[in-house]
Formats: structure tokens, sequence, C-alpha cells
């Protein structure tokens, strides 16, 4: 037990179980009456700065979506999408749906591998009480196996329709360089028919989880499109009235650079930090999921609005079982393009592109020449949005759980973090906890 | 079979995008083979448990990019038996050398509204040229059998069987048709070391370079191929100039280039 009166320092100086390198700084101070005030609550990003922004200036437009898939090589088709995307506005072209399709389709490869490496391997062993997931599958063999088999199933789909699962080959501005046939996709719909089962498993197990009593009134931001669960197209809104264009993203949105951080922080100009990722898809985009996916959350009592972030492992659950129902029902319908890409040229001028990588919206705009050279670059990835969000979610969870020694403490605010699916080093193109008690 | 204690196996990370280390949770089909074979001693991207060195392999991932890395490194050489390399940034300073070429004053200034805060060094370098590197595994990524190979080999002290060779081998093995000769696509290929199974020409594009140079590559007959074809000196500044241009084959070809345009 902490002693009264006393302050005490919490620090983790490398995070596990995220991508890339970050900290958690939090000081605080035991009150005499036996609460604690939070004093200061950090992440620290120290990721090195690799300067992707500046680099792509003087490379060709048709260069960026491998290159920028070099920013994060656990969420790359997110990148390729948006850069993509944001160039074929700029060319004023529009992909045929069968090419619309096969994107769709290895970009739910990657929900499915991303979501379930996090929600699985990750996110599950903070709740089950494991160091990882190969200790927790020593006690959960089939649960372990299930779980890369699922996960092994995205990647498939990435390397099938992407030619590999990192940094994949096939996407280029204008559609694909290959196209698979027919047969070589048809061949998962066994595997496929076996994961909606699996998935449904997966959701029943972390249903079962002892969840924080911790809710926040988050502003939410995801996309939103008339027809569909976002994946890259639509506007973004949030629950609290921003409704806009990609191309008008930096008119709502700041960037800020803080010293405890090499990822810029974001936030809405008129009301400050918002909160991106599979929450904010799922509760702003409930009504475009499968009457499956919504029967399955509202059996667990996961309805929008969720408001607890420890419960964003179920929701990815769901939008794993979502991705698995899209990419059947994409291959059932799939016929081979007779081109796999259309013609592209380039024109000066500037582009947006904005997609849901597994763990938030990934914004990105370039401005071109008319010889295709790229003159300006700005990229706004999830887990930097996100940040300012889960500083937030520290300071307000640690009072609600003071009373715990330094190292139970520790372990609950580095899985508030891993709520996020952070993924740092996207987000410098992050984590070390600190606990700081006064 | 003589009962041993399981090595202990470290992976670190410096400048990159963590696809490399991924490849490893990626092995799903082999994943708990492997870590019934090894103890996890530090691995942060997938488990929470740390054993004090020293370790028997260390598999390094990324550049070195900051003044603290530069010591880091050092550290983590100490405590290595063995210390592994992998991928592009590890071996060549990664795509994020592009910043060797330029003012990185400049970069900061661009990217960040307070360069002050930001600690950098002016290059991106690979880890060999901080210590000494048992091996280094190419790519960009990394291609994950090849990774267990490497494992498999260090675990049991022999020598990996990685092959220097070029993608083309990989295409003639393949059956891939040149897509320089047959479509006049440019490509990479001869000059950058196999490992992909000749990922891109069976994709009906050049390969663009993941793998860095080959053993003993002739980039300027590359080159010269690359200009009957309509390509320009900008075109081949940027060629060698992508995930491996620090490595000094693509790097002096690269220059070579850059004074004449």
């Amino acid at each position: 037990m902490p002693s009264k009166g006393k302050s005490r320092t919490i620090k983790v100086d490398y995070m596990a179980r995220v991508e890339g390198e970050g900290a958690l700084h939090i000081k605080l101070k035991d009150l005499p009456d036996g609460t604690v005030e939070v004093r200061d609550a950090k992440l620290n990003i120290f990721e090195p700065p690799r300067f992707f922004e500046a680099f792509l200036r003087g490379r060709e437009w048709t260069e960026a979506p491998d290159i920028t898939a070099r920013i994060c090589g656990i969420c790359p088709v997110a990148y390729q999408s948006s850069s993509i995307t944001a160039m074929e506005m700029i060319a004023g072209v529009t992909v045929p749906q069968s090419i619309r399709e096969l994107r769709r389709l290895i970009y739910c490869g990657e929900w499915i591998e991303s979501h379930v490496l996090h929600l699985a391997m990750l996110h599950a062993p903070d709740f089950l009480g494991y160091d990882d997931a190969i200790q927790m599958a020593q006690d959960h063999p089939q649960v372990v196996k299930d779980a890369l088999r699922l996960k092994k199933l995205g990647n498939d789909i990435m390397t099938c329709v992407g030619g590999r699962e990192i940094h994949p080959i096939a996407m280029k501005v204008g559609g694909f360089y290959k196209t698979p046939t027919v047969e070589e996709l048809q061949a998962f719909l066994p595997e496929l028919e076996w994961g909606l089962d699996a998935a449904q498993a997966l959701t029943d197990l972390v249903a079962t989880f002892e969840f924080p009593d911790f809710e926040r009134d988050y502003e939410f931001v995801a996309m939103r499109h008339p027809d569909e669960y976002p994946l890259w197209e639509g506007r973004i809104v949030s629950n609290k009235g921003l409704d806009c264009e990609l191309a008008e993203f930096f008119d709502y949105i700041e960037e800020e650079h803080v010293r405890h951080s090499t990822s810029l922080h974001s936030f809405i100009k008129a009301r400050g930090e918002y909160h991106v990722g599979p929450m904010a898809r799922f509760n702003l985009n409930f009504d475009q999921l499968t009457p499956l996916c919504q029967e399955v959350a509202e059996k667990y009592g996961v309805a929008p609005p969720v408001l607890n972030p420890f419960k964003s492992i179920i929701i990815r659950c769901v939008e794993t079982l979502w991705a698995i129902e899209e990419s059947i029902r994409i291959i059932k319908g799939y016929t081979q393009p007779d081109a796999p890409s259309v013609p592209v040229a380039p024109r000066a001028g500037r582009g947006y592109g904005c997609s849901e990588a597994p763990r938030g919206i990934c914004f990105h705009t370039y401005a071109i020449d008319d010889k295709g050279i790229i003159q300006d670059a700005r990229i706004a990835p999830p887990t930097a949005q996100n940040q300012k969000s889960m500083e937030s979610d520290l300071a307000l969870l640690v009072p609600t759980i003071g009373h715990l020694d330094d190292a139970a403490l520790t372990l609950k605010c580095e899985q508030a973090i891993r709520n996020y699916d952070p993924c740092i080093s996207c987000s410098c193109h992050f984590l070390k906890l600190e606990i700081d008690r006064e | 079979m003589a009962i041993r204690k399981a090595p202990k196996l470290a992976v670190w990370k410096f400048a990159s995008c963590d696809g490399c280390q991924l490849s490893l949770l990626d092995c799903e089909d082999e994943l708990l083979a492997v870590a019934g074979q090894v103890q996890l001693a530090y691995f942060p991207e997938a488990t929470s448990a740390v054993m004090k060195g020293p370790y028997d392999l260390s598999l390094v991932e990324g550049s070195i990019t900051t003044p603290h890395d530069v010591k880091r490194i050092q550290q983590i050489r100490k405590q290595s038996k063995f210390l592994v390399t992998i991928g592009a940034c590890a071996t060549s300073g990664g795509i994020q050398a592009l910043r060797n070429f330029g003012d990185v004053e400049e970069y900061t200034r661009y990217v960040y509204a307070h360069p002050e805060y930001i600690e950098t060094l002016q290059q991106s370098t690979p880890i060999a040229q901080h210590v000494f590197v048992d091996f280094e595994l190419r790519g960009c990524p990394i291609n994950k059998m090849q990774l267990l190979e490497v494992l498999n080999a260090f675990l049991n002290e022999r020598k990996p069987n990685i092959p220097r060779y070029s993608v083309c081998i990989e295409c003639k093995r393949r059956g891939t048709p040149c897509v320089m000769v047959s479509k006049g696509i440019p490509c990479m290929g001869p000059v950058t070391q196999a490992g992909c199974d000749a990922l891109c020409p069976a994709y009906n594009r050049g390969c663009f370079g993941c793998y860095g140079p080959m053993e003993a590559p002739n980039p300027e007959a590359l080159s010269a191929s690359w200009k009957s074809m309509g390509k320009d000196e900008n075109d081949l500044v940027r060629a060698y100039r992508t995930y491996n241009a620090h490595a000094e084959a693509f790097q002096r070809e690269s220059e070579r280039h850059a004074q004449q345009r």
C-alpha cells in the first residue's frame, strides 16, 4: 500500500506489446484522505524521427504508396490506400468497381491480421494476467492456436492480393500491377467460413474479461460512408459536430509539437482532443455493420455509444468478424478485372486521402507538379491523433486506481495505453512508463 | 540427446517500421515451435517479460539515427554472443537514410514546429558501421523463411544458407520472363540481392531494390540499359536511392548520376 501524503513516480521506460518505442511518465501525490492527485501524465514518444514528409519531396508521385508503406510494417495497406487515393484525386481518376472491391479485400486482410495480433497476442494477456501470448498458450492452447490461424488468414489474403503481407507490392496509383484469379480467391472461402465461427468464439471469450469501470465522454472521429462500413471513402465525422470533406481536414484539425514526443499531437481546433480507431468507427457507423456483427455486439451489451476504452477489445473482435463477412461477400461476387489498372497521368495539384487503418484514420495530403514530382507532403497517422486522448485517459484513470501498489498501477496504465493499439513507429514517423509519486 | 538450456533470444529496435520483427510474429505456423526452442529473453513488441543479459542471439532491427542509439547499440553488442541485423534499416540505413543526401536541419524544420526539441544525427547509418555484426539479413521487409533459416543456423552454430546472387536467378527459377527484355520495364533485379522470390517481376513490375545490392553488382551496366529505355539521370538517382540508399554500391552509383544531372 502506498503511504499517505507521499509522492510517487511511476515509470515504464520501454513499454511492451506495442509497436514502436515509447514510455509513460506519471507524477502523482497520495493525499491524506487516501485519494491520489495526478500532477502530470505524459506519454513520451522517443521513436526516432524518420522525416518521411521531408524526403517525399522530389520523389515521383507513383512512389508514394511504396515509400509511405515503410512508415508502418503493421498497417502498410492503410498508408498505401491513403496515398493512392490522394494521388488519384489529383489525377482525376476513378477506378472500376472490381478494382475497388479488391482494394477493400486486401484492406480486410490487414484488419484481420492487425486486429487479431493486437487483441489476442498483445492485449488479451493483460486481461488474463500473462506476460505474453506464448505464456498464455500454455493454459489456453486452443485460443492461441485459433488466433494464430485467424491472423494467418488475414496475412494470406494480403499475400494473395498484394504479393506479400508486409509492404505488399501489387497496389499502385490506378489499380494493381496484377490481379488474382477467381480460383485463387475462391480457395479462401472454406477458411473464411471457419473464420466466421472462430471470430465469434474469440468474442465469446473476450466478452467475459473483467473491464475496469471507466467511461469518458470522448469526441469520436471516424470516416462515414453513405452505404458501407468505412475504409477510405466518405466524409470525416464526429459525434460532436465535425462533418467535413477530406480537403477540409486541416481546417478543423491542428497538429502541435510538444517537447516529450517526436510524434505530433493532433487536436480539433474548436474543442481539443479526439479519439480515433475501432471504438470511434463502431460508434459512428454501427448502422453500417452487418446484422450478424450487430447481433454479436448486442449479445454482450456492446452498443453505441461505447464509452469504456477497455471494451475496445470486444469491438476489435466484432470488426474482425465484419472483415471476414466482407471478404466472403467480395470473393463471392468477384470477377477478375479486364485490366489490372487504369491509365493515370500526373497534373499539377493537391490531393487528399484518408483511410481507416486498424487503429484509426490515417490522413495524407500531397501536392505534385505537372511532371508528377511531389512538392509537399503531410501525413497524420492514427496514433499521433490519439496521443492527447491517451494522456487524458491516464490522468483520469489513475485517481480511480490510486490505491493500487506501483506494480499493479503500472500494469493498468500500460493496459490503458494498449486500448489504443498504438503504433508508435507510425506516430513518428512511441512507450516507456514512468509514474512519479511526489 | 543431451539436455541443454534453451538459448536466450533478444529482439532490439532502432529507427524502423517494426515490420521485420513483426515477421517473427507472422510465422504463425512456426511461432510456438520456435518459442519452445528458445527463451524469449527480450522482445518488447511481443512480451512484457524481460530477462537480463547476456543473450545468446540478438536480432537488431532499425538504423542508428540518434546520439542515444549510438551508445545503446554498443551496450547491446557487449551483451550478445551473436548479433544479427534484420532488414534494410539495420543493414543499410533504410529509407530514412535519404536524409544522408539532404539537409537534416531543413528536414527537421519542415516536419517539426520546434526543431530544438529534436535530437537526431545528420546520417541514418547501418548497425555494422557502429559494432561488429555476425550476420546481416537483408530485405525491406525481410523474408520470414530466411529469418527462420538464420535463427536455425545460429541456434545450431552453423553458417546461414542465404544466397547473395541477384533477383534474376530467382526469376529464372520461377519461370518469369525478364520484364526488361519482354516488356521493356526498367528493373533493379540485375543488381539486387535475391530473397523475395523475385516477387515484383512476377507481378509485372520492375524490382525496386528492397534487398539491396547483391554480391559484386554491376550497376553501371544496368544504368546504361535504363538509359536506353528512356530513363534519365534523375530517374536513376531515385532508383538507387530508396530502401538501401546508403548501401555502398547503390550510394556510389546514385552519386555518379547526381553529378551528371
